[in-house]
């Protein structure tokens, strides 16, 4: 435990490094104090499935997990994340956690473009992680900081709705 | 947009936060949830050559109960006011607000010292302080003092706040067995910013108000109570002709600035009815 090191004020673009364990990887990277986490995910560990939107919070394209809890990767600085605990959407892809929710969206065409898909599905995953069977409404105000432009919602919602029941008519959660 | 450039410093105690702020020249910010913060980094509203990271300072955390108050830690985040059961239980009012703030993922990130710092008037927070007749802790270079909500919100984003001071915790009177409670908003989509929200404690006997205090958000360049409309119910049950009586004197209690969305007697109206169906709640014993 250090106090204030008034050198640093000298070059606010200096790096600094931060660790941290992404989808169950440690990793170490140099990130500029400036730099948000979302780009640092998508520049320096090239983890794309994150998505940069309006980067002040109001799409939710670019939600990941830090430890355990759904957060806006553009409203925090990567340093503030050192020592997290980090899970985007290649993490839960590659775990098979969401892969129902995936089907579902495919098979309702719950999405056009896809930009918006990464963050439905980490808000998706934390409200089906908190609630065994949401009503519409619920999963509507969980989505209500996610933007979609092309769908309209409504197969969104019903991909969530369905999956939310198969979870609880077999017995639990995936 | 991207942040202007700055030096960042993580404070592992009060002490060190204090110190970095004041060897930066006051040119600094300090950060908790950051989730106003950051966006006004990155549009460039703010460019403070420091920031000074507080989250990970444990004396400005936890929740406990002090004397006749509720100590609410200023790191506590909005999630933690739904799932904290002292809060639910002697902060009933915080409870029920909370889950109006923004979007799940704002709520498990921002922090309720710094939505009561930000002082953001169409926040809910800073509004539920009046309401509630909290005191504020703060502490800076010349140590630690309380200040009432009421003395506390000044103008448009300001408050008693000093630079280089910042919110230890705040201090809620814990809620008592003839007391009543209400919140409600109006927003055109959840989440959104409310376009006028109120919260109200009530002190009864019985069906007789005793005392209460309403205090209004998105009405003004800062949360607003409402003492003429408080003064009307005072003394009385909430009857059909008593709450009409007091969406009358809301008129001289609020008056909403201009804006091209939401034209002043709009929001004036919107604030009647809302007051209107909240204090019918409240007289069914919300």
């Amino acid at each position: 435990m250090s106090g204030f090191d008034e050198s640093l004020l000298g070059d606010a673009d200096e790096t600094v490094r931060v660790r941290f364990v992404v989808n169950g990887r440690k990793v170490a990277c140099e990130v500029a104090p400036r730099e948000t986490l979302v780009d640092c995910l998508r520049n320096a560990l090239e983890l794309t499935g994150t998505h940069a939107g309006c980067e002040m919070g109001a799409c939710g394209a670019c939600l990941v997990q830090l430890d355990g809890r759904a957060v806006h990767s553009c409203l925090m600085f990567a340093v503030q994340a050192d020592g997290a605990r980090i899970d985007t959407i290649e993490g839960f892809t590659e775990s098979g956690v969401i892969a129902d929710l995936q089907a579902e969206f495919h098979r309702r065409n719950a999405l056009q473009c896809g930009f918006c898909t990464p963050g439905m599905l980490v808000s998706a995953h934390e409200l089906l992680s908190q609630v065994t069977r949401p009503s519409r409404d619920e999963i509507r105000d969980a989505l209500s900081g996610n933007y979609c432009r092309c769908t309209g919602y409504e197969a969104i919602v019903d991909a969530i709705d369905a999956v939310a029941r198969a979870r609880s008519e077999s017995g639990g959660a995936t | 947009m991207k942040a202007r450039a700055f030096s960042y410093f993580r404070a592992a105690t009060i002490d060190q936060a204090l110190d970095a702020h004041a060897r930066a020249g006051d040119d600094a910010r300090f950060i908790a949830g950051g989730q106003s913060l950051v966006p006004a980094l990155s549009l460039r509203l703010q460019a403070p050559r420091l920031l000074i990271d507080i989250t990970r300072i444990g004396e400005l955390r936890g929740v406990r109960r002090e004397g006749g108050f509720l100590r609410i830690g200023a790191l506590t985040r909005h999630c933690e006011m739904l799932s904290e059961p002292l809060i639910a239980e002697f902060a009933p009012l915080l409870h029920a607000a909370a889950p109006f703030i923004a979007h799940p993922a704002i709520r498990n990130r921002g922090t309720f010292g710094g939505s009561v710092a930000q002082a953001d008037p169409a926040s809910e927070f800073p509004a539920m302080t009046l309401a509630l007749d909290a005191e504020i802790e703060i502490i800076g270079p010349s140590g630690s003092r309380r200040v009432k909500a009421d003395d506390f919100f000044v103008d448009l984003f300001e408050t008693a706040l000093q630079p280089g001071e910042l919110i230890t915790a705040v201090f809620v009177p814990l809620f008592k067995a003839d007391q009543r409670f209400a919140f409600d908003e109006l927003a055109r989509r959840r989440g959104d910013y409310a376009l006028v929200g109120c919260g109200m404690l009530a002190t009864c006997t019985g069906e007789i108000i005793d005392d209460i205090r309403i205090s209004f958000f998105s009405v003004g360049n800062t949360p607003t109570r409402v003492k003429g409309t408080e003064a009307t119910l005072i003394g009385s049950s909430l009857g059909a002709e008593r709450i009409a009586a007091a969406q009358a004197a809301l008129a001289s209690d609020l008056a909403p600035p201009d804006s091209d969305e939401v034209p002043p007697a709009m929001r004036l109206h919107l604030a009647r009815v809302l007051l209107g169906r909240m204090l019918g709640r409240l007289g069914e014993g919300a």
